[in-house]
């Protein structure tokens, strides 16, 4: 009793604790919460989830001959031309690049990401700030610059002269949208790896030499496995874009190799199909939350 | 037993040989010069304060680190130069470097699937490395699902399973706490004795070193200084800085006067065996358990004594440690604590003597 007397009387009256007052304060906490993150709820629902919804309607509707959009008659009809040959190799070509460009990413990037994450701070810092430079240049003027290297005149065609492989001309090719694919996404697949790598103790690599691995085992074993997630996150931000990517292969595909996201803005805009569109962009979406789900099964967990 | 002295070294062909061994990192020199024998069977402790060099010789041994000049052996086979995984040792690594994505059977697995031993082998020598190490039951388990202590084990029978002709151990019970250390030292131990390998670890801790090994090699700022068994090292110190490291000591400041005479700085001769030149600053050590204690009137006739002024008495319960000024030197002496004797209040006139072979004179 001597002891708390020199405490203030307020105090020592609030200070006794009731399940009452615990129960209140878990209240108070939980409603503050809720406020807080209010703006941000708001905000997706209201230019995500309705719009999405908008979306969803338009692809069971029906285009009329004006090309205007008839909701009344729900149907199916958009869906079922997305099994027409064309719509169909669009998807499989669109696929492939998306699938090509995370390969390269994956091949060039893991290398990179390793060499990075085993330096001092310092370096790796500095190195990670190299890999950020290119989002401060904007991306459409990134891609017209990639036109200019790869064009008639352009540097890609002078080496390939010079070195005698003949005049080769890769604007507007297929190989042209993936090499600016895989410049335009690699640093998002260099930073989950390096983030995935830089955690891991490498004491694991030295463990595993001395235990008579070969330094591609010691890869194949013990890195590749536990930079997983890494592997995992990275592809995904890289495929995802990829395959829905709309200006790379605008400007440096050619008119031979439409993709989905150009088909997409060619249903909505010029063919004035919008229920195509809206379902082709609703097939998109579900190979993502697909791509995502299996990224939280597998690796995701352990981020 | 614990007595695997010089004599037997060269002999045979040493487990382990070091020649004029050096490694630098930039301009740091991290092992200078560096020459040592280990032999088959022993059980070796480098011993030192961190940043010694004792780690990065270790891993030298290990081929972790590539040494920059010199000629390292492994049962005679020039080795320096070979990766890791060419050498016929094993590491068990400070923090253990568990695979945290394999259970313990696939993490002691591992160095035999890497050498591609057939598959029924493998489970036969993985089980019986298990039981070596007594984790049967835990096959299944990841080492996130394990104490220190047993971690330390898989570690143990996950470099052991691939019968290495070292096995080598980096700073192996550094990890564990005081009580399971002091078991875990009886058991490398036993381990060690069942399994006939030899043992070369690391440790910055004296008393581990002192307990488990058959000898030591003591190391500073990169130089092995001195290498022996135990006893040799506790009773003959080569200098202050092995004296100082290896237990508590009382150092004097001394220098020669002739190979049995030493001149303390008070200016008092005294006898002390040494070898070094005359003048030459050297230390008179002098342990506080071998030191005496008397009243200043009745130092016995065979001893030499320093007279001071008792500063204050630590209790330790099974002995007392007494701390004495002498205006020039401070030291302490360690008393059992027996009924009866001598027991001086702190203030009070004591002598500290000694007999000729409780001390030894070390070069400064």
């Amino acid at each position: 009793m001597t002891m708390v007397a020199d405490r203030p009387e307020w105090l020592e009256e609030a200070a006794v604790a009731t399940p009452e007052f615990e129960k209140a304060a878990e209240r108070a906490a939980s409603r503050r919460g809720f406020l807080l993150s209010l703006p941000a709820y708001a905000y997706l629902v209201l230019f995500f989830a309705v719009p999405l919804g908008i979306v969803m309607i338009y692809s069971f509707a029906t285009r009329n001959r004006f090309g205007g959009t008839d909701l009344s008659g729900w149907n199916l009809d958009a869906y079922r031309k997305l099994g027409e040959p064309i719509v169909r190799d669009i998807l499989f070509r669109s696929l492939w690049l998306a699938i090509l460009t995370t390969l390269i990413c994956l091949v060039v990037a893991y290398p990179f990401a390793y060499f990075i994450a085993t330096r001092t701070p310092l370096v790796r810092n500095l190195m990670l700030v190299f890999v950020m430079i290119p989002f401060w240049t904007n991306f459409l003027v990134r891609n017209y610059a990639w036109r200019v290297l790869l064009g008639n005149d352009g540097l890609f065609t002078n080496i390939s002269e010079a070195l005698g492989l003949g005049e080769r001309e890769l604007l507007f090719t297929t190989s042209a949208v993936v090499i600016g694919l895989v410049y335009g996404f690699l640093p998002f697949m260099v930073l989950p790896l390096y983030a995935s790598i830089e955690r891991i103790d490498l004491s694991l690599v030295e463990a595993s030499r001395d235990l008579y691995a070969s330094g591609f085992q010691t890869f194949r074993r013990v890195l590749l496995p536990l930079s997983m997630p890494g592997v995992i996150a990275g592809s995904i931000l890289v495929f995802v874009p990829s395959l829905g990517a709309y200006v790379t292969p605008e400007i440096l595909g050619g008119a031979k190799t439409t993709l989905l996201g150009s088909y997409i803005v060619t249903q909505f805009l010029t063919a004035r199909n919008w229920p195509v569109g809206a379902s082709l962009s609703f097939v998109l979406m579900a190979v993502m939350l697909v791509a995502t789900l299996v990224y939280f099964r597998t690796g995701g967990r352990n981020l | 037993m614990s007595d695997r002295g010089d004599h037997q070294v060269s002999e045979q062909i040493a487990a382990v040989k070091l020649t004029a061994i050096t490694k630098r990192f930039g301009s740091v020199v991290a092992v200078d010069n560096v020459d040592l024998e280990i032999a088959d069977g022993e059980f070796f402790a480098l011993l030192g304060p961190s940043g010694c060099g004792k780690t990065t010789t270790l891993r030298m041994v290990a081929g972790l680190e590539f040494p920059t000049e010199g000629s390292l052996k492994i049962f005679g086979d020039e080795a320096g130069t070979l990766p890791p995984n060419k050498r016929p040792v094993n590491t068990v690594f400070q923090d253990y470097a568990l695979f945290p994505h394999m259970t313990v059977e696939a993490n002691v697995a591992f160095g035999l699937k890497m050498q591609r031993v057939a598959k029924q082998e493998i489970a036969g020598r993985v089980q019986e490395a298990i039981s070596l190490v007594r984790l049967e039951g835990l096959e299944q388990r990841r080492s996130q699902q394990l104490s220190g202590g047993q971690r330390q084990r898989v570690a143990l029978a996950r470099a052991l399973v691939n019968r290495p002709k070292v096995l080598l151990l980096d700073e192996p019970l550094g990890a564990l706490d005081l009580k399971l250390r002091q078991e875990m030292q009886g058991e490398l131990k036993a381990l060690q004795r069942e399994v006939g390998i030899t043992f070369v670890f690391v440790t910055h801790d004296q008393e581990e070193a002192l307990t488990m090994a058959d000898r030591i090699g003591v190391m500073n700022e990169g130089e092995l200084l001195q290498v022996g068994t135990p006893a040799e090292i506790y009773e003959h110190p080569v200098n202050r800085f092995v004296a100082n490291f290896i237990g508590q000591t009382n150092l004097l400041d001394a220098s020669v006067v002739s190979n049995d005479t030493v001149c303390l700085a008070n200016g008092v001769h005294i006898p002390g065996k040494s070898d070094l030149p005359v003048g030459t600053r050297v230390a008179v050590c002098l342990r506080p358990e071998r030191a005496g204690m008397h009243p200043p009137e009745e130092v016995p006739a065979d001893q030499q004594s320093v007279v001071g002024r008792l500063e204050s008495v630590t209790y330790l319960g099974n002995a007392l440690v007494y701390t004495v000024v002498l205006g020039w030197a401070r030291l302490e002496v360690r008393r059992e604590n027996q009924p009866g004797g001598y027991r001086p209040h702190v203030g009070e006139e004591v002598a500290v003597s000694w007999t000729l072979d409780a001390i030894s004179v070390v070069r400064a």
